[in-house]
């Protein structure tokens, strides 16, 4: 009875969200969706105590949940006329009893990702919703990664429940035509999700660490069930910059620069994946820009030191990244791989080109970058008045510290050329 | 089926008599094709809003103003109420509509009534 119960235990951690992802599907309804499955677990506790665990116990619990929320749905409208219109689906339930396939229960987790994730929602909601409802966080640990009160948290995905429900937005994978565009929002989600875990180094490291895993999990599940180059670029990006979580960060939480990490730290197995990913999404000819940022990340990793870095080649993909989604921060990250190779100088033309442009005037990193290269160039007045208009821009503490660490050092050479 | 209105919003000074006439037209060509597929419940291009009068009743009073309940850039021009499967459908009609080209559609889900409903 008690090995019965670890069984219904372990089911539930790791099938739970298949269940619930095709009964919303079925029932088009979240709350009754949850209900329903959670109905479905408690009765199967008892039911395979006595009868054993069926050998599909995902179509089990569906078929389980499906007449529970039929169940749940008549007593509803004895109670409410109002639910007579979600009474007339009691009968497409019961029809669908016989036709659920295995594919359609794997393809309906995708489904899910493309209604949470649909352009009709609020960006800001797309996310905790994919959270709650495709990954099962709860809304307390989304709040929680996110540093946002739990109240809010919550009624951002009501909003995004009650759109879904009363716009009636489709559970649907969006057809072939109408994949690129429908694609992007859910990949912009994704790294969304990891970004957070990743970047940010305040707030929970546990929960944060989890957000980037979270991430990586829904990749792998898209690139499973729909294998376009983009989703196995992202994939690859978020597995080369996870490689370098170890090497990233102080045991303070200071942010260590990839020219200064410990490169025996970085994963070689999540490297070798994320490489294989790139290059399969490369040979395609469909690039996009998660597959060209994750080449770039790619050719940092073949480097086993600094000074190896093919600068050229990762000049050569800002150039490609500049034609596909031409953005000033790629410019700026551009300037820094070509003062690699060609000096500082060159570096410096093109950031203060940038700037004089009217753009990235308030991003801190191309005040530092501006300052970085200064330095090099010997300009310590101006270099420090860089770095300090950067650290007047920066507002994460990890960051900040950063900034003063290098004022503090420039400040000290100076005062070294003054004393010669 | 789900039934959605689409308001169409758009700056009423920014068409000429030839390009309003081209926008009717091809509006009326969208609607009759959705009347055949059996889409279409009612559609209407409405006055400008300087024909508009907006009442309110308050303590038993009836107040009357001439002019629309908001003055904004985009007025309300028209309306389509259509019955699809789902907003995706909804979306794709908003889409071929002319006025999207220059205003904006909102697509608003109609809300079933009780005694309408099973």
């Amino acid at each position: 009875m008690e090995i019965k119960a670890a069984q219904v235990d372990y089911i539930y951690r790791n099938e739970s969200r298949k269940v619930f992802a095709t009964l919303v599907r079925l029932l088009g309804d979240f709350d009754l969706a949850e209900e329903a499955m959670h109905d479905a677990f408690a009765v199967a506790v008892e039911h395979w105590a006595d009868h054993g665990v069926p050998n599909n116990p995902v179509a089990w619990l569906v078929s389980t949940a499906r007449f529970k929320a039929v169940d749940t749905i008549r007593r509803r409208r004895r109670f409410n006329d109002l639910q007579g219109e979600i009474a007339g689906r009691v009968a497409e339930i019961e029809a669908a009893n016989d036709s659920l396939a295995e594919q359609d229960i794997k393809d309906d987790r995708l489904r899910l990702i493309f209604t949470c994730c649909h352009p009709a929602i609020d960006p800001k909601v797309q996310v905790p919703l994919t959270l709650r409802e495709v990954c099962g966080m709860t809304t307390e640990e989304i709040a929680h990664a996110f540093l946002i009160p739990p109240t809010t948290m919550a009624q951002r995905i009501v909003r995004g429940k009650t759109k879904i429900r009363d716009a009636r937005v489709p559970y649907s994978i969006p057809s072939l035509t109408e994949l690129p565009d429908r694609l992007a929002p859910v990949l912009s989600v994704i790294y969304l999700i990891f970004n957070e875990g990743y970047s940010a180094s305040s707030g929970q490291s546990l929960t944060r660490t989890e957000l980037s895993d979270e991430a990586i999990r829904l990749a792998r599940l898209l690139l499973d069930l729909s294998p376009h180059p983009e989703v196995a670029g992202l994939l690859a990006l978020m597995l080369l910059h996870e490689s370098r979580r170890k090497a990233r960060s102080t045991a303070d939480g200071d942010l260590i620069l990839l020219e200064d990490q410990d490169r025996s730290l970085w994963d070689q197995t999540l490297i070798a994946e994320g490489k294989d990913l790139v290059e399969r999404s490369l040979r395609t000819r469909r690039i996009g820009k998660y597959t060209i940022q994750a080449a770039i990340s790619a050719v940092h990793a073949d480097a086993k030191q600094p000074a190896q870095t093919d600068w050229r080649q990762i000049v050569a993909f800002y150039d490609v990244l500049l034609r596909i989604e031409p953005s000033p921060v790629v410019e700026l990250n551009r300037a820094v791989a070509v003062a690699m190779c060609e000096g500082a100088e060159s570096g410096l033309s093109i950031v203060d080109q940038i700037l004089a442009s009217g753009e990235l005037q308030s991003y801190y990193l191309a005040h530092s970058a501006r300052g970085e290269f200064l330095r090099r160039l010997n300009r310590h007045g101006e270099s420090l008045a860089a770095f300090e208009q950067a650290l007047s821009l920066a507002n994460q503490e990890p960051e900040q510290r950063f900034l003063r660490n290098k004022i503090d050092s420039i400040r000290s050479l100076e005062q070294q050329e003054h004393n010669r | 089926m789900m039934k959605y209105m689409l308001l169409v919003y758009g700056d009423e000074n920014c068409w000429n008599e030839d390009e309003r006439k081209e926008c009717m037209l091809e509006s009326m060509t969208i609607a009759d094709e959705l009347t055949r597929q059996g889409k279409l419940i009612a559609a209407e291009p409405l006055h400008s809003v300087t024909t508009a009068t907006s009442i309110r009743v308050r303590s038993g009073q009836t107040q009357m103003t001439d002019g629309p309940f908001a003055e904004t850039t985009e007025q309300l021009g028209g309306y389509y109420v259509i019955d699809v499967d789902h907003l995706d459908e909804a979306i794709e009609i908003a889409s071929r509509l002319p006025p999207a080209k220059l205003g904006t559609i909102e697509i608003r889900p109609l809300f079933p009534k009780p005694d309408a409903a099973g």
